[in-house]
């Protein structure tokens, strides 16, 4: 009578960690759909960027705000530091990625022209590692469609999207050797490079 | 014609046997998956400045000249006859990289385009659902084992790396259009590929400005998309893009 709950418990125990084994995603980790539903947001509100055209400046102002709503800002402007984000104090971090918003939101918002006319698809999504690849096709006016593939994490604790992969070509890498070079040439003084930030891309 | 091919094609093969050979005893430094491999970094930054030089005094202005006198249709049609011109070079690298899908898909484009696109001014293949897939003989010598090699800038072509530079000079000597056709038509193809890039200059003069004259440096900023493009091109996906930067080595914002 005594070892029968014990014996339950036991094969309840096995059956659950059966389960575990047979689920191999946690029940609060991020899935394909979730991952999908952010990217087919972010792709909408886009295409309504890109539908409605108006001026650089509005189209800058909402490229910045789909950014800083959907992207993991902190994830890719602390990557994009790469290694020298270990000797910035906390306040510096924050002062660094307000700035870098503003810069991938000019650099980026004002080639949006080109996307005028154009319309981005989503097309699969796929689990790498512990994140998600969302790819997706853009089609642009007398153009042959290209891939851009959108990583997907919710490490941040609701899922954001954590570098924009376009025809294999990587805005975090990229930016990680662009911002590499900035630091550089001001010879690793990271507020010089902040303040010079502010008004870049 | 089919003769003529075999024998281009043997001879290709034969020079790319002596070139992979050329290529592996060149020092497998670099496993190629991801990483920058740039022993020659300061020769390499020197033919950048050069290129840079070209672009701003000569082809810049020359494809701003070209963009603003022949218009649109014009230009697209040009660039089609271009990649026309490309596709037996893609046929005979299909083969060579025993895709036989992929070198009756080009054959169907070339013969399509040929006899209704007008001679490849016209490119209704893809309007059939029949788009362009091209490829080349760096692609070939990576289908065959090759090695990337070192990352190098070639005077005018620009970003390379030793793999794909072998198969550049490869693919020029063995074009089968140019092999083909006796001079004066021989030049019609480089000619077409030249104007092709020039249209190229001046539909993506932001693109191209930004990269080469608005990047800290432009050297690297090259070098790392070229990489990047051309890896994703050849299906070498498991790239540096991929790792997961929430396991970033220089720390985790999310970690307590």
């Amino acid at each position: 009578m005594q070892s029968e709950p014990t014996r339950r418990m036991f094969l309840g125990g096995v059956a659950a960690s059966g389960a575990i084994a047979l689920a191999p995603l946690p029940a609060l980790a991020l899935n394909d759909a979730q991952a999908t539903q952010l990217v087919d947001r972010v792709v909408s509100d886009i295409n309504k960027v890109i539908a409605n055209g108006g001026s650089l400046s509005g189209m800058i102002r909402q490229f910045e705000r789909i950014f800083s709503r959907y992207a993991d800002v902190a994830i890719i402007a602390r990557s994009a530091l790469g290694v020298d984000a270990r000797r910035a104090s906390s306040s510096q971090l924050r002062a660094y990625t307000a700035a870098f918003q503003g810069y991938i939101a000019r650099k980026y918002g004002k080639r949006f022209e080109e996307f005028v006319g154009g319309e981005i698809t989503v097309q699969n999504t796929r689990q790498v590692k512990s994140f998600h690849e969302v790819q997706a096709t853009v089609k642009l006016r007398g153009q042959a469609p290209f891939d851009v593939n959108f990583l997907v994490s919710d490490k941040s604790g609701s899922p954001r999207f954590f570098d924009m992969i376009i025809e294999g070509i990587s805005l975090r890498l990229s930016e990680k050797e662009e911002i590499g070079a900035m630091l550089d040439r001001r010879k690793g003084n990271l507020d010089q490079l902040i303040s010079d930030l502010k008004t870049a891309g | 014609m089919m003769r003529g091919l075999l024998k281009h094609m043997k001879f290709a093969a034969f020079g790319a046997g002596l070139l992979l050979s050329a290529c592996t005893s060149m020092k497998q430094q670099v496993a190629t998956q991801g990483g920058i491999n740039d022993p020659n970094e300061v020769e390499n930054r020197q033919m950048h400045a050069f290129n840079k030089d070209v672009d701003r005094i000569l082809f810049s202005p020359v494809a701003d000249g070209y963009g603003s006198i022949v218009p649109k249709p014009v230009r697209n049609s040009v660039s089609r006859f271009a990649d026309h011109l490309s596709l037996p070079n893609d046929v005979m690298n299909n083969l060579l990289q025993a895709d036989i899908g992929g070198a009756m898909h080009n054959t169907f484009r070339f013969a399509v385009n040929t006899i209704i696109g007008l001679g490849g001014f016209f490119d209704p293949a893809t309007a059939m659902g029949v788009q362009r897939v091209d490829t080349d003989f760096g692609e070939t010598l990576h289908k065959w084992g090759a090695p990337e090699g070192n990352y190098v800038e070639l005077p005018l072509f620009g970003p390379s790396t030793a793999r794909d530079t072998v198969g550049l000079v490869v693919d020029i000597v063995t074009d089968p259009v140019t092999l083909a056709l006796e001079a004066p038509e021989r030049y019609l193809g480089t000619g077409a590929y030249v104007l092709n890039k020039l249209g190229n200059r001046y539909d993506y003069d932001e693109t191209i400005d930004s990269l080469l004259y608005e990047s800290a440096d432009s050297y690297t900023q090259a070098r790392s998309i070229y990489l990047q493009n051309r890896r994703y091109n050849l299906g070498m996906t498991s790239g540096d893009a991929y790792v997961d930067p929430y396991f970033d080595p220089y720390g985790d914002p999310y970690a307590e």
